[in-house]
């Protein structure tokens, strides 16, 4: 039992351990922040490894955390992308007075997100999903003197309490409705009444705020845009991911009874958020809001993927996380290492920077190709597989509807490669040395972009996984 | 031998540019990646020849099948048959010319090899991919470079030329993506599982109402990277902005990923073919008619060829939507012919322009005195153009006009008298350009202080190997024939 307690929980163990470990830091120790940014990469190297140690299946607590080497595989998407994130926000934080406290709420989302994934109970998956967001909404804060990074946590905090409120409700309600909150019994007792509905929709509404889907994208941009860019790549790439990683589970478990009534929701939902992303990403000039607004369109298309049957929404959706980790961190890295440096962050600054900076433009370039999902980047391989999984449903009108928005979304990520290589500028970004850490997760980056693609057996991979569940 | 390399030799030699640094060695990498590449493609043409000779009636050659994504039945899967290695010779020589052409070029002259090579290993990825994924993944890999070439070196309105192109390719591979999808999800193997591998495809009868539904799409898609009236617009900016080794594979190259796209989705889908031709052959005789007359109103040299290639290419489309086997002949030799015509008219015109600095017609003349060289291949391309026998022109609508004819409707009839009246239209633009540009007394508006100078040896190369090929095939059709029948 006590083994089994070790080996099934050994990815949110290792996390409680980091974060004691670097609390035991800041109280007992004078560490240069220098030092504790060394270990602290070092020990989320070692929880990165940890997590592709022995992975088994099993329920814990009486099925209320239940683990298997799919989630196991999602743990470790989160805990790359964490790692790639506090790599680059190193520079960043050296010059910071409160590193130990970044990396403890960062850890302490983690952990939440893992808590979340693992849930086989909508109370504990409740639970993880506030211990992810609470500490979210501190970290939105962290650019102590900026009014903009407060205003931002607490348009997080508000939002995030929305969402919160309206997952506790349809919960209730599930629970009024069926008598049981476990997963498995679940997926037994929901037939479709009205009420069950109901709740579904709330439980919708909650996610959906979570993973920024239109209509409930209304708080994205502008706590995108005022957080520190290390929070805004985590919350972005990390948070977004692990809601998404359960979002399709629970759909394709618990509500699978219910496939024909979501079927219809995400419809709907994917066809505005993609139309409404790309069409406010276009207008965007602040890189930040840019970005922005280009998730929210990537959510769409993420949305056209889980619409199709279990397994290839299940796996395509994965792999697309995993692809859009090292995609949208590349781009978040160059905008980080930028910022950080001239405090310059509106699109046109970028004008010329090929001049001044090709190496960091190549990157960027990169990363917004395989964005926009040009081959050989892994973002072709991501986009497409997204789109096929949603076309074995054999809705063409979808399909036709997401593929043309691929050609606005082309145009806005085709505007800043041009402002990069082709536009002149009187005032360039200036030559930026690129320091080791966040030089390291570039290479991370550009070589997943590169890897993930074109190595076939990735996909295979995740495939067998969700095929074993 | 394995058929891999055609991808792989530019892969090294993109790689091999990348460290490179400065314009001398840059550029002999460049070219020698691409004679390599020419003459692998001229053993591969020689094998393949040999294999046809001794009797060997697969449908594809040196095929190689790996598995890619095992799950969605994806296959890396190669191969290649007579229409694939005539489309392949014709990358091989426009690659070469190219980089001769770009010779001289300093502006960040590693990144513009770079993306060149690039292009051109998306081009021969597209030609001897047998699974429509691999098709498409080689498709798109080939537009992105057009943009980066058009928007950096390019001239005139380059940003707005190279947006157009590429947000047009990428509308057209948005259809591709669709039609594939269909016909992926509306298809069954044997063993029951989809499949995007051409050749089953072809041998499977896909149902007819799933083709009528999605060979629009796929149809429509491939068209617009061979301007299919009416999304011929890119066309005409994006070649005239571009810089004369891009506008070369654009149209040498490039526009002919749309025509063989075409013709392989006729493949798999002929019901489809057969019950929308009528359609395609009034774009087609559209897109030759209207680029013809549209042709007679440029003034600038590059918009004139620029046109002239949606006329042509519209001779591409006649021959597919004719579905006649001399017709569809005829499409793949006129996309060669094509190719190696228009590639020598935009590297004829790059050398005009690099010493006039003008490419307006009213603004040069008598050129033949003091560039006799240069003025030579104008004329040459030209001729070749407006289908002069003896030049790959002719031989190309000859065959796909002939082809036409053999269709007894009387629409067909219209459409293919029209298309061939169409070229009394050509000449009459072919042969008014060239008369003010190279006879009449020397003059040369805005640049009366630059000294002229003829060709260099890079220059005169890349004329000559493209002149070779149109030679080849205007005055011995019969080999190319013999190629794309077996």
């Amino acid at each position: 039992m006590l083994t089994d307690f070790f080996i099934l929980m050994k990815q949110e163990l290792v996390i409680t351990v980091i974060i004691f470990i670097l609390l035991l830091l800041k109280i007992g120790t004078d560490m240069s922040n220098e030092s504790f940014i060394n270990l602290t990469n070092g020990l989320l190297l070692l929880n990165l490894v940890a997590g592709f140690v022995g992975s088994q299946s099993g329920t814990l607590f009486d099925g209320m955390f239940l683990t298997n080497p799919l989630i196991v595989l999602e743990k470790n998407i989160l805990s790359l992308g964490t790692l790639i994130v506090s790599l680059q926000s190193a520079d960043w934080l050296k010059r910071h007075d409160h590193v130990s406290e970044f990396y403890i709420l960062l850890l302490c989302t983690l952990l939440g997100m893992f808590f979340m994934i693992s849930a086989g109970n909508l109370l504990m998956f409740y639970v993880g999903l506030e211990l992810s967001s609470i500490p979210m909404a501190a970290m939105a804060n962290f650019d102590l003197a900026k009014k903009k990074s407060s205003e931002a946590a607490m348009k997080f905090i508000i939002s995030s309490a929305f969402a919160s409120g309206l997952l506790l409700f349809g919960i209730s309600l599930v629970y009024g409705a069926t008598g049981t909150l476990s997963f498995s019994e679940l997926s037994l007792q929901i037939t479709g009444a009205p009420l069950q509905i109901f709740a579904f929709v709330l439980l919708l509404a909650g996610f959906a705020f979570k993973i920024s889907v239109v209509p409930f994208h209304l708080w994205t941009a502008d706590v995108y845009e005022g957080a520190p860019v290390a929070v805004t790549s985590w919350l972005s790439v990390i948070s977004k991911g692990s809601v998404l990683f359960v979002f399709v589970a629970v759909l394709n478990s618990v509500f699978r009874s219910l496939t024909d009534t979501w079927y219809n929701m995400l419809f709907v939902l994917s066809v505005l958020t993609i139309l409404i992303g790309n069409l406010f990403a276009i207008r965007q000039n602040n890189f930040k809001r840019f970005l922005a607004f280009s998730s929210i369109a990537q959510i769409g298309f993420i949305l056209v993927g889980i619409t199709g049957s279990p397994n290839y929404a299940i796996t395509s959706v994965v792999y697309f996380v995993l692809v859009y980790v090292f995609s949208n961190l590349a781009a978040f890295g160059v905008v980080a290492l930028v910022s950080a440096v001239t405090g310059r962050e509106q699109v046109s600054d970028y004008k010329g920077f090929y001049k001044t900076n090709p190496v960091l433009s190549w990157v960027l370039t990169i990363a917004l190709f395989s964005l926009a999902g040009v081959p050989p980047t892994a973002g072709f391989f991501g986009k497409f597989f997204l789109l096929l999984s949603g076309a074995g449903k054999g809705n063409y009108v979808l399909i036709v509807i997401a593929a043309l928005n691929m050609i606005i979304s082309f145009y806005y990520y085709l505007r800043i490669v041009k402002a990069i290589f082709m536009d002149a500028n009187e005032q360039p970004i200036e030559k930026l040395s690129i320091p080791a850490y966040p030089r390291l997760a570039m290479i991370i980056c550009v070589a997943g972009i590169i890897v993930t693609g074109l190595a076939g057996y990735l996909y295979d991979y995740i495939y067998a996984l969700t095929y074993r569940l | 031998m394995s058929l891999s390399i055609l991808i792989l030799l530019p892969l090294i030699t993109a790689i091999a540019l990348l460290l490179c640094k400065g314009l001398k060695p840059v550029r002999l990498v460049a070219l020698s990646g691409a004679v390599v590449q020419l003459i692998g493609v001229l053993i591969l043409f020689f094998y393949y020849w040999q294999q046809r000779a001794a009797g060997n009636t697969d449908a594809m050659l040196f095929v190689e099948d790996h598995v890619w994504f095992a799950q969605l039945n994806i296959h890396y899967h190669i191969g290649v048959d007579g229409i694939s290695i005539a489309m392949i010779l014709l990358t091989a020589f426009v690659t070469v010319a190219g980089i001769l052409v770009s010779w001289s070029m300093e502006k960040l002259n590693k990144e513009f090899f770079f993306l060149l090579v690039l292009l051109s290993l998306g081009a021969y990825g597209f030609f001897i991919s047998l699974d429509l994924f691999t098709l498409f993944f080689f498709l798109e890999v080939a537009v992105i470079p057009k943009f980066l070439l058009i928007g950096i070196w390019g001239s005139g309105k380059k940003e707005y030329s190279a947006m157009k192109l590429a947000l047009m390719l990428m509308g057209g591979s948005a259809l591709v993506f669709v039609g594939l999808a269909g016909v992926y999800y509306n298809t069954q193997t044997v063993d029951g599982a989809h499949t995007f591998d051409l050749i089953q495809l072809a041998q499977l009868h896909i149902p007819e109402a799933v083709q009528k539904l999605f060979f629009p799409f796929a149809f429509i898609g491939f068209g617009i990277f061979t301007a299919l009236f009416p999304f011929h617009t890119w066309v005409p900016d994006g070649h005239s902005s571009a810089p004369t080794a891009a506008s070369m594979f654009l149209a040498g190259i490039s526009m002919k990923l749309g025509g063989y796209g075409c013709l392989r989705v006729a493949q798999i889908m002929p019901d489809a073919a057969q019950y929308y031709s009528w359609i395609i052959i009034l774009l087609a005789t559209i897109a030759i008619i209207y680029g013809a007359f549209a042709t007679m109103m440029q003034t600038d040299l590059k918009y004139i060829n620029a046109y002239s290639s949606v006329s042509h290419c519209g001779f591409v489309l006649l021959g597919i939507g004719m579905l006649t086997k001399t017709a569809m002949m005829g499409a793949v030799m006129q996309m060669v012919s094509h190719g190696l015509m228009t590639a020598l008219f935009f590297a004829a015109i790059g050398m005009l322009y690099n010493r006039t600095h003008t490419r307006q017609v009213a603004q040069l003349g008598g050129l033949l005195k003091v560039m006799p060289f240069i003025t030579t291949v104008f004329v040459i391309a030209g001729l070749c153009s407006l289908g002069l026998p003896g030049l790959s022109g002719f031989a190309a609508e000859v065959t796909v006009l002939m082809g036409a004819w053999e269709k007894a409707d009387a629409w067909y009839r219209l459409a293919t008298i029209l298309a061939c009246a169409s070229i009394v239209v050509t000449a009459v633009y072919i042969l008014r350009a060239m008369g003010k540009v190279i006879m009449g007394p020397l003059q040369v508006e805005g640049g009366a202080t630059i000294t002229l100078t003829d060709a260099d040896w890079n220059e005169k190369a890349a004329a000559a190997i493209l002149i070779i090929g149109i030679v080849a095939i205007g005055m011995a059709p019969f080999w190319l024939t013999v190629l794309i029948n077996h």
